[in-house]
């Protein structure tokens, strides 16, 4: 298998040139995303090889983005939409939540929606108002709806391919903030991540941390810093937040007894205590130790003057863990 | 000149409120105009029996159609085998048509998810609550058969006039409009979106008119009557799928008509219109004018008139039968369409249900 080196969002792109070269019913709409391949690039070269037909630039409305791509996909087509932040992405939400979620349900499994929604998210690139939040939990909330958040070149690949593949609605949400920041071997070839599976970027004994998306990263060097104080922590990336690997959770809390979780979605019902509440029912006799969560606060998304102090930090995270390993 | 090409101001009539003749009348053939008036005394027939079911307690919510059915049925009856019907919930009349049985319609709304399950080759999508939101389906659907090359079908969208003051109208036809899809979008303007008028709804002096601003045809028809309603949706279809030098595909039609009824059972019209008002669209009445229009061409005698009668009885007697017969749904079948295979989860809250149920009874869940 021949691999290439690339960014995440090159690995979207790749993911996205891979399965419509296999598949002349997977198309792509969205703002900007044609001749100007995407405003972080992450559809650049598609118009080009794919033409006017399945690479659309759509006019400017995200309600009518996803409402159409619903009745594409009805028509069994494979519309991959995109949303060009998910900060736009809510007047787009009733279709979201009324019929995308809904229609295999609704029709018994007549229709189904095979679509994947595409959209960049989270914070971190001192991007202006409305362009850095995290609101998983709103489509995780969703029944009917897959959600997932890749962390690595390589998963956003298999993940993406996962997705469209899927013949239920995914929301794929990119994190932008390492859209660029590193790069990773990824197969040239067709390979697929399943969605539902989380995965252990680390192994550890003494605490579980979990967390996704743009959040690993200062996880894993927290973990890493850790080490000299003697603590050995394991490291689960989520990847799918819906559903949810619940077995590997529990795996893993098991072993540790503790748990932290990292996300920069805010507190309040979010995914930390979705892991909380999972650790009560399935592991409470392993339990050491509060589940401490490090997450945004639950205030708006600052301006990002001061999203440095809203995010989780590498210090913010050590300390988290070092709470949940000391109680 | 096409039907659709004229002002939006200008009414296409071709029966009058007498039912006389005063527009061209449609090359339809003796049977189908027949049909058609079957078919919109049972639509009628239907609603009345519906309303009466839920106020008996026997059926939940129902939206009623009663002064639609020269829109509904004028309008499906022009679809052809291969065409797309996307409702949005008050056309169980037009439903019928495109092959939804009666009974299924009684299903949905006594809560069975069963009544939404589309027979297989019937061309229609369930039907939309949340309003407008069906809308961008239909550009959705029609634009996926045109990127495969099927323009020989057309895709028919229904909305009520409150719906154009929704974002989606306005997103879902400027999408139509620049992609020039196959689109009939059918606005039953009813004059009221539960208690608040047309006038509130736009400034504009007609709905039909919108359509300029998207780039297509719009055109305003005379709701309650059925032979132009099926004129201009006919026309509209026509040019959808073989649309002429200089044409675009999609059209607005504006059928003007009145909700005679209320917009549900849950709601009383009297609060916000008066009898002289309802009475004077009334006079409207598509039914009697097709019944004249028939009669007076020979196509219609009472013995017809009573064979038509009975029929439609026995044919709502028997949906209605066949429903309430239906047992309750097999409370399992909640954990079923979620996602095409079931989740973890889902089968854990399941497993879970069922033991449950197992060790209280349906006794343990039912209110009633």
């Amino acid at each position: 298998m021949s691999e290439q080196n690339l960014t995440i969002v090159q690995a979207v792109r790749d993911g996205l040139y891979t399965e419509m070269n296999l598949d002349d019913e997977v198309l792509v709409m969205g703002e900007d995303v044609g001749k100007n391949g995407g405003v972080f690039r992450a559809t650049e070269g598609l118009w080009d090889e794919f033409g006017d037909d399945r690479v659309i630039d759509t006019p400017l409305a995200e309600s009518g983005i996803v409402g159409t791509a619903v009745g594409m996909a009805a028509m069994g087509l494979k519309p991959v939409p995109e949303i060009q932040f998910s900060g736009f992405m809510y007047p787009g939400y009733d279709q979201i939540v009324s019929h995308m979620s809904r229609f295999r349900t609704r029709t018994r499994g007549r229709y189904t929606l095979p679509m994947v929604l595409r959209a960049p998210y989270g914070g971190g690139i001192r991007a202006p108002e409305s362009h850095s939040e995290s609101k998983e939990m709103f489509y995780a909330h969703e029944a009917g709806l897959k959600v997932v958040i890749p962390s690595t070149p390589y998963d956003t690949k298999g993940l993406l391919i996962s997705a469209i593949r899927d013949p239920d609605p995914v929301i794929f949400l990119e994190p932008k903030l390492i859209y660029r920041a590193f790069r990773g071997e990824v197969p040239e070839e067709d390979y697929t991540v399943p969605i539902g599976e989380a995965a252990v970027r680390r192994e550890g004994t003494d605490v579980s941390v979990f967390t996704y998306g743009a959040m690993t990263r200062p996880t894993l060097e927290a973990v890493e810093n850790l080490e000299e104080e003697g603590i050995d922590a394991e490291v689960v990336d989520i990847r799918t937040i819906s559903p949810l690997d619940r077995e590997t959770v529990v795996e893993s809390f098991k072993k540790t007894g503790r748990a932290v979780v990292v996300h920069e979605a805010p507190k309040n019902g979010g995914f930390g205590a979705e892991i909380t509440a999972t650790i009560q029912e399935e592991a409470l006799l392993y339990q050491e130790a509060p589940v401490k969560r490090v997450a945004g606060y639950d205030v708006p998304y600052p301006l990002y003057a001061l999203e440095d102090y809203y995010l989780p930090s590498v210090a913010r995270v050590e300390e988290g863990i070092r709470e949940a390993v000391d109680f | 000149m096409s039907v659709l090409q004229r002002d939006p101001q200008d009414q296409v009539q071709v029966l009058d409120e007498n039912g006389a003749v005063v527009g061209e009348v449609p090359d339809i053939d003796d049977e189908t105009l027949v049909e058609m008036y079957r078919n919109m005394r049972l639509a009628r027939h239907f609603d009345t029996r519906a309303v009466s079911l839920q106020r008996q307690g026997r059926m939940g919510t129902y939206p009623p159609l009663s002064g639609q059915e020269g829109a509904q049925i004028g309008s499906a009856t022009a679809l052809e085998d291969d065409d797309w019907m996307v409702p949005s919930y008050r056309e169980h009349g037009a439903a019928m048509i495109r092959g939804l049985p009666l009974k299924q319609t009684l299903l949905y709304w006594m809560g069975h998810e069963k009544g939404n399950e589309m027979p297989e080759g019937a061309n229609i999508l369930p039907p939309a609550v949340p309003i407008a939101s069906q809308i961008p389906h239909a550009t959705g659907a029609a634009w996926a058969n045109k990127l495969r090359g099927e323009t020989d079908t057309g895709v028919l969208c229904y909305f009520g006039d409150g719906a154009t003051s929704e974002g989606d109208f306005h997103e879902a036809l400027n999408f139509a409009g620049v992609f020039d899809t196959p689109n009939v979008f059918f606005c039953n303007n009813n004059q009221w979106a539960i208690s608040v008028p047309r006038e509130r709804q736009t400034a504009a002096e007609t709905i039909a008119q919108k359509a300029t601003a998207y780039g297509m045809d719009g055109v305003q028809v005379d709701g309650m009557d059925p032979l132009a309603v099926y004129s201009v949706t006919e026309a509209a279809l026509e040019k959808a799928k073989n649309p002429g030098e200089g044409e675009t595909r999609p059209t607005l039609i504006e059928a003007v008509q009145y909700r005679f009824g209320a917009h549900t059972t849950a709601d009383d019209p009297t609060v916000y219109r008066d009898d002289e008002e309802v009475e004077r669209w009334k006079a409207k009445d598509p039914i009697p004018r097709m019944e004249t229009f028939l009669r007076e061409t020979g196509r219609l005698d009472d013995e017809k008139y009573d064979a038509i009668q009975t029929d439609i009885e026995e044919t709502v007697a028997d949906a209605i039968e066949a429903a309430e017969s239906d047992p309750r749904p097999d409370p399992t079948e909640m954990f079923e369409y979620a996602y095409a295979e079931q989740t973890p989860e889902i089968r854990a809250q399941r497993e879970e249900f069922e033991a449950l149920r197992e060790k209280v009874g349906d006794e343990g869940f039912l209110r009633e």
